[in-house]
């Protein structure tokens, strides 16, 4: 099939950028969309150009690199799917396909479709752990955790730290990505100790680092390509109100 | 050979001798340690942040260090380990199936083909159990029985059922696990990360590792970083076949910059081929899927008894399939180690009877396992891989059988290290993936997550400490000359990529590479494919060093230029396998060598020539890489001919 692409280019964070056409003939329904743009950029570098940088890199759709606007849509029109892992048969012959960097105050753009997305490690770094030093933990099984409870964990713990929500987000709100970990860790017998602190920290360095408040529309979670459910914030709000209360508790404060 | 010479055999290893089961213990108590209070004066760096870079640096934060940690991705999470999925091996007994350590101990000797050191093994065995209760103090939400108790599943190689789990996204668990612990001392300003740097020269003073030059891949500065040690966990080298199962950015760089300052690189042809993994559909190809060899505790592998029965899998009656693991393997069956696995189809699809579009495909079939427990079971187990196989392929493996075909997915080759993970450079430590130490000449499945986690959580904070202790050093400044030097020839290497100016791209170099090393260097090797690989790949490096384009300049994020030099090492490493694969004149794990199979086609091993650790000096004087034994020496476990069936 033969395609026209419209690609964001912008050739570092001072550059203002603008979308720049390129066709793109002979595109198999079996390449993903990355090998696509590889094709492109195969081109590119052959004619002089300079080729379209853009983050990838397990292209298996867990190590969360990837990060493309593709007509609007973050990683593109198939649900629960990565970029990487988004294949041209979901595209028809003749189609023309925008593709920009993630577009939020908190992730500026690097280069072309790069964006820096550093504030979310900020955020696990305020609090998204467990504190258990190494060679300090019980034996595994002590604690048994109710299977519904893990498997719930699992599914908060599956995020890939992405952006897609951030992306998708009217606000560009990082609350989804903050709220998986949360729910991740205050399901768990282990994430107690810290559940408290752990909320108000990570939601102080989400407010930090630039990303807007959650109105509760939902972009972030049917954008999210692993299905972090909306309801994760939810239960972000419910210990964030309790850990404000039990603080203005604690005798001192 | 005229290839390469011979030097002087390895004399110590430093592992411990006397009963293998107190090793570890004994060697611990004797080894020094670092005061808490002069910790913080030494600076160790890490690079990568994978499960051992990243659980290493953790690690050595909590206890004090100065840590200062390197990862080419743009956040510490996104390192390769993430995409592992089956599981991690642990000898917890928990099922009460006749596991112990000495058993794990026993099955990765064997899986490995006693190729691998038994004092090593056996460490790893006896950290695994510490391992499970890390990563669960962690909040690492591994699967769990309704009675709230851990549960685990059976791999390869291995008839326990030892192998802890997270669905098909163990390694993405475990690795944010530790990610998180590292999050938190980077927090709390005891490790400095650098995330989108590239380590790309090893600094070494006074035949110490004292530090790394390194390029900031945003801004294209060049900056020299000085330590008190060096710990390389940056991972395998794969990617030398262009199509593998690593990610596109995982490289050999680091490794082989140390290699050409005089780290010995060891068995670097000992790689692995994972049989389960979704078939090339054409030239477009930039990498290949794994499907997780969980799969084969419940699909059944098969292809047609006939050659060129081009039916739809679900027409072929039953007495017309040959399940030939089954058939051959008769007590492992689809279950056999994965170098097994991989050998067997490939012979089915030599003879003829691969299937789908190229027939380089066999079927794994789970239709007897959905009609047994339901297809609501194979989801709950399975889900994630079978949508993962139809997004790739547009086929429902619910209703179709995967179509599967092996790919390069591990190298057990590594940097040399001894006992103490320390290669032969003193002062530079090497561990997980990128070390050769603990797999011998095959994986088994589980191990790789175990290793990692056992040299980064466990086995390296103490022999580090051991050797700052015992090596107190003077401070060395970027100013030094053999700093200047390091950093000197980075920049002159970056120059030259970048003026070569030819027409031809960095990828279509690396393609054709792969497919001569996929060729000749695969899954089958002999003495004339590797002689004729070793001359193409000199003439093609030749022609890469005249040709290559590389666009940009170095003056800030040039992802092209960031390939060229990896590819341009990995040509340096492709003549080395291939001078390896050469010299190991027996068929060992996944080194498997024409000449050298019995007379049913199983692997045939020389012990009396070939039961040694092959470690490789670079030697750019003489021309030729020089060879030096290490002999392995079998206490406990005898070598015998591995038998699965």
């Amino acid at each position: 099939m033969n395609l026209t692409l419209r690609i964001w280019r912008q050739t570092g964070p001072e550059d203002k950028g603008r979308m720049v056409t390129y066709p793109v003939p002979d595109v198999s329904p079996d390449m993903s969309f990355l090998e696509m743009l590889d094709v492109l950029n195969e081109r590119l570098i052959l004619d002089g150009e300079e080729p379209v940088a853009f983050d990838h890199d397990c292209r298996e759709g867990i190590c969360g690199a990837c990060s493309l606007m593709i007509n609007g849509e973050a990683h593109g029109p198939q649900r629960g799917t990565t970029a990487c892992q988004l294949h041209m048969r979901q595209f028809s012959d003749g189609e023309t396909i925008d593709i920009e960097p993630w577009r939020a105050r908190a992730f500026p753009v690097v280069k072309d479709l790069v964006v820096n997305r550093n504030a979310f490690d900020k955020i696990i770094a305020a609090g998204g752990y467990v504190t258990a030093p190494t060679g300090s933990a019980p034996e595994a099984h002590s604690t048994p955790v109710a299977k519904e409870d893990a498997d719930a964990a699992f599914s908060a713990a599956a995020c890939i730290g992405c952006g897609a929500c951030v992306a998708a987000c009217p606000n560009g709100s990082g609350m989804l990505f903050t709220a998986a970990k949360v729910t991740q860790l205050s399901l768990l017998p282990q994430g107690q100790p810290e559940r408290y602190t752990r909320v108000i920290g990570m939601v102080d360095a989400h407010d930090e680092a630039g990303f807007g408040g959650c109105t509760n529309i939902g972009e972030c979670s049917s954008a999210c390509p692993k299905g972090i459910p909306l309801n994760t914030i939810g239960r972000l709000n419910r210990d964030y109100l309790k850990a404000t209360t039990k603080r203005a508790g604690t005798p001192g404060s | 050979m005229d290839l390469y010479t011979e030097g002087n055999p390895i004399a110590d290893t430093r592992a411990p001798d006397g009963p293998v089961e107190t090793r570890w213990d004994r060697h611990r108590f004797d080894m020094k340690l670092v005061n808490p209070a002069n910790r913080r004066k030494l600076t160790v760096i890490v690079v990568g942040t994978g499960l051992a870079g990243g659980s290493a640096a953790a690690t050595l934060g909590e206890q004090g260090y100065h840590v200062k940690s390197y990862c080419y991705q743009d956040s510490p999470r996104r390192a390769h380990s993430i995409a592992a999925q089956g599981g991690i091996n642990a000898a917890k007994n928990y099922r009460n199936d006749g596991d112990s350590v000495h058993r794990l101990f026993y099955d990765t000797v064997k899986g490995g083909d006693f190729r691998s050191r038994e004092s090593n093994v056996h460490r790893l065995a006896e950290v695994s159990v510490n391992i499970i209760d890390q990563c669960v103090a962690q909040g690492v939400p591994f699967a769990r029985e309704y009675g709230g108790l851990l549960d685990t599943r059976s791999f390869g190689g291995a008839q326990v059922q030892r192998t802890f789990y997270a669905r098909g996204q163990t390694g993405q668990q475990l690795l944010l696990g530790a990610y998180q612990a590292l999050e938190r001392q980077i927090g709390l300003g005891n490790v400095e990360m650098n995330a989108r740097h590239e380590m790309l020269e090893l600094v070494v003073v006074d035949g110490r590792a004292r530090g790394i030059v390194v390029r900031d891949m945003v801004t294209g500065e060049i900056s020299t970083e000085m330590a008190d040690a060096v710990v390389l966990a940056s991972g395998g080298y794969g990617n030398v076949f262009y199509l593998s199962t690593n990610a596109k950015g995982c490289n050999v760089t680091a490794s082989w910059r140390a290699h050409r300052k005089g780290a010995y690189f060891a068995n670097p042809c000992y790689t692995q081929i994972h049989p389960t993994c979704i078939p090339v559909s054409g030239d477009h190809q930039s990498k290949l899927t794994l499907m997780s060899e969980s799969l084969r505790n419940d699909g059944r592998v098969w292809v047609p008894k006939v050659k060129g029965d081009d039916r739809s899998p679900r027409d072929i009656p039953e007495d017309e399939r040959d399940y030939y693991l089954e058939r051959i393997y008769p007590s492992f069956g689809n279950l056999v180690p994965r170098d097994i696995a991989s050998r067997a189809a490939k012979n089915v699809c030599d003879e003829g009877r691969g299937v789908g579009p190229t027939g380089l495909g066999v079927y794994l079939d789970f239709a007897d396992a959905i009609g047994r427990l339901g297809r609501k079971a194979i989801e709950a187990k399975y889900g994630n891989l079978f949508e993962m196989y139809e997004r790739i392929t547009g086929e429902d493996p619910y209703e179709v059988p995967m179509r599967i075909y092996p790919a390069v997915h591990y190298t057990m080759g590594g940097l040399w290290v001894d006992y103490d993970l320390q290669s032969t450079i003193p002062g530079l430590f090497v561990i997980g993936e990128a070390n050769f130490s603990d797999h011998g000449a095959n994986r088994l499945g589980a191990s790789a997550l175990m290793q990692g986690l056992a040299d980064g959580y466990f086995v390296l904070p103490s022999t580090l400490a051991n050797y700052l202790a015992a090596n107190p050093m003077e401070k060395v400044e970027a100013s030094h000359p053999e700093a200047v030097a390091a950093r000197t020839e980075v920049e002159e290497r970056l120059r030259r990529l970048l003026a070569i100016n030819g027409d031809r791209t960095v990828d279509s170099f690396h393609r054709e590479l792969g497919q001569i090393m996929w060729e000749h260097c695969g899954m089958e090797r002999s003495e004339a494919g590797l002689r004729k690989a070793i001359d193409e790949i000199r003439a093609l490096r030749e022609q890469f060093w005249q040709r290559a384009r590389v666009p940009g300049d170095g003056e800030g994020l040039n992802q092209s230029l960031e390939k060229a030099g990896r590819v341009a090492d990995f040509f340096e490493l492709a003549e080395l396998m291939c001078i390896d694969a050469l010299h190991r004149e027996e068929s060992c794990g996944g080194h498997f060598r024409a000449e050298h199979q019995t007379p049913d086609g199983e692997a045939e091993r020389d012990d009396d020539r070939f039961a040694y650790v092959a470690a490789w000096e670079y030697a750019a004087d003489a021309g030729t890489p020089v060879l030096h034994k290490e002999d392995l020496v079998f206490e406990y476990v005898h070598p015998s001919q591995r038998s699965y069936k």
